[in-house]
């Protein structure tokens, strides 16, 4: 009986409205406080350049796009992103702890194999790793953050990544349905 | 006024430690609504569950209107914002490559975060994928940058676009939201119900 109900518990998301609410009173918080807005690829970049940096110091120097983002007395790491994004693994975790979601698991369809699902999640994260460099930002700090200032780059992005989304998700129906 | 950071309110040294608490408060919200499931997020695209355009679009009106109160109240100034810039072609181009990436993958950046705390290997896996993927463009950014830095149209705003006052605009945005969630629970009312 305790377990049935736990089991059901693990499944009982928080009603999108009252999600969204909360999400739209923190993107506000964070502009009153810092003047921007919320971000997750950043500390992706953080990491790559600051991996590349230890690993090839001079490389990193010389490309220009790792170059934008090395500083001799800071090391990239020590960002605000960076930071933010620590607490959302925090933050994730502690949700998933109150309501037993915390395992190890691969997640997907009964129609496929874990195999393929775990090679489409690393093709998808590379497209969606090299879309955020070139759009500057990623579905948080793109295109919602953007959206909240009415940010004309904010909306194209928006538009773009759910547009398209919606036109290739016929491609990839076997993975999901 | 607002915001407290730049304007030296609140001193700079707490920047990482705010930074830290919003993300804690940015991760629980995006778990307990679900965003640490591929397969809830993937549920927009087929119609068969809409958390994330209701969470989505939630989240942007409540934050602009609650924007334009504040910079109305005077405990904000709007000019003072970051507002994402606009280079045109990299925000189209970037934003398709992200949409098939979404759909491929289930995940955007910030969802597979969630997923990797609570233990999801395949949000792992997409994790290391994006991190290839900014190694990728990094490498070969002689090959981007006219992309990434072409058609520049500094940081605007629709406002400028249009020419249309954003009070107009918040209206406008928030009459489409409510016809968009609308429909989207009739779509999924028709639609045969997935269990994940």
């Amino acid at each position: 009986m305790t377990k049935d109900k736990k089991q059901k518990n693990s499944h009982l998301y928080w009603n999108p409205y009252f999600g969204g609410f909360l999400l739209g009173i923190l993107i506000l918080f964070t502009f009153y406080m810092t003047g921007r807005g919320l971000g997750a690829s950043g500390a992706m970049k953080s990491s790559v350049v600051t991996i590349v940096d230890t690993v090839t110091h001079s490389h990193a120097e010389a490309n220009e796009y790792y170059s934008k983002f090395l500083d001799d007395n800071e090391s990239p790491m020590n960002n605000w992103l960076v930071f933010e994004t620590l607490g959302v693994l925090i933050g994730a975790f502690i949700s998933g702890g109150l309501s037993n979601r915390i395992s190890w698991r691969v997640q997907h369809s009964p129609k496929i194999t874990s195999k393929r699902r775990l090679a489409f999640a690393l093709g998808g994260g590379l497209l969606f790793g090299l879309g955020a460099q070139i759009a500057r930002g990623c579905t948080s700090g793109a295109a919602l953050s953007g959206m909240a200032v009415l940010s004309t780059g904010g909306f194209i992005t928006m538009i773009a990544i759910f547009g398209t989304a919606f036109l290739v998700a016929y491609f990839f129906r076997k993975n999901w349905i | 006024m607002g915001p407290l950071i730049p304007n030296g309110v609140i001193p700079y040294e707490w920047s990482n430690i705010i930074a830290i608490l919003i993300g804690i408060a940015f991760g629980f919200i995006l778990e307990a609504s679900g965003f640490s499931s591929s397969r809830k997020l993937a549920g927009v695209f087929y119609g068969y569950d809409f958390a994330v355009l209701k969470v989505f679009f939630t989240a942007a009106l409540v934050a602009l209107i609650g924007l334009l109160y504040m910079d109305y109240l005077g405990y904000l100034d709007m000019g003072s914002m970051y507002v994402h810039p606009t280079y045109l072609w990299g925000a189209i181009v970037g934003g398709a490559i992200m949409g098939v990436g979404f759909v491929a993958g289930g995940f955007c950046p910030g969802t597979s975060l969630c997923a990797v705390a609570i233990g999801k290997i395949d949000a792992l896996v997409y994790v290391v994928g994006i991190m290839i993927g900014v190694f990728i463009f990094s490498e070969l950014y002689v090959l981007f940058q006219p992309l990434y830095e072409g058609a520049f149209e500094g940081n605007i705003t629709l406002m400028d676009s249009f020419g249309i006052n954003r009070y107009w605009f918040v209206f406008i945005f928030t009459i489409i939201a409510i016809v968009i969630f609308k429909l989207s629970d009739m779509i999924r009312k028709r639609n045969k119900k997935i269990f994940y």
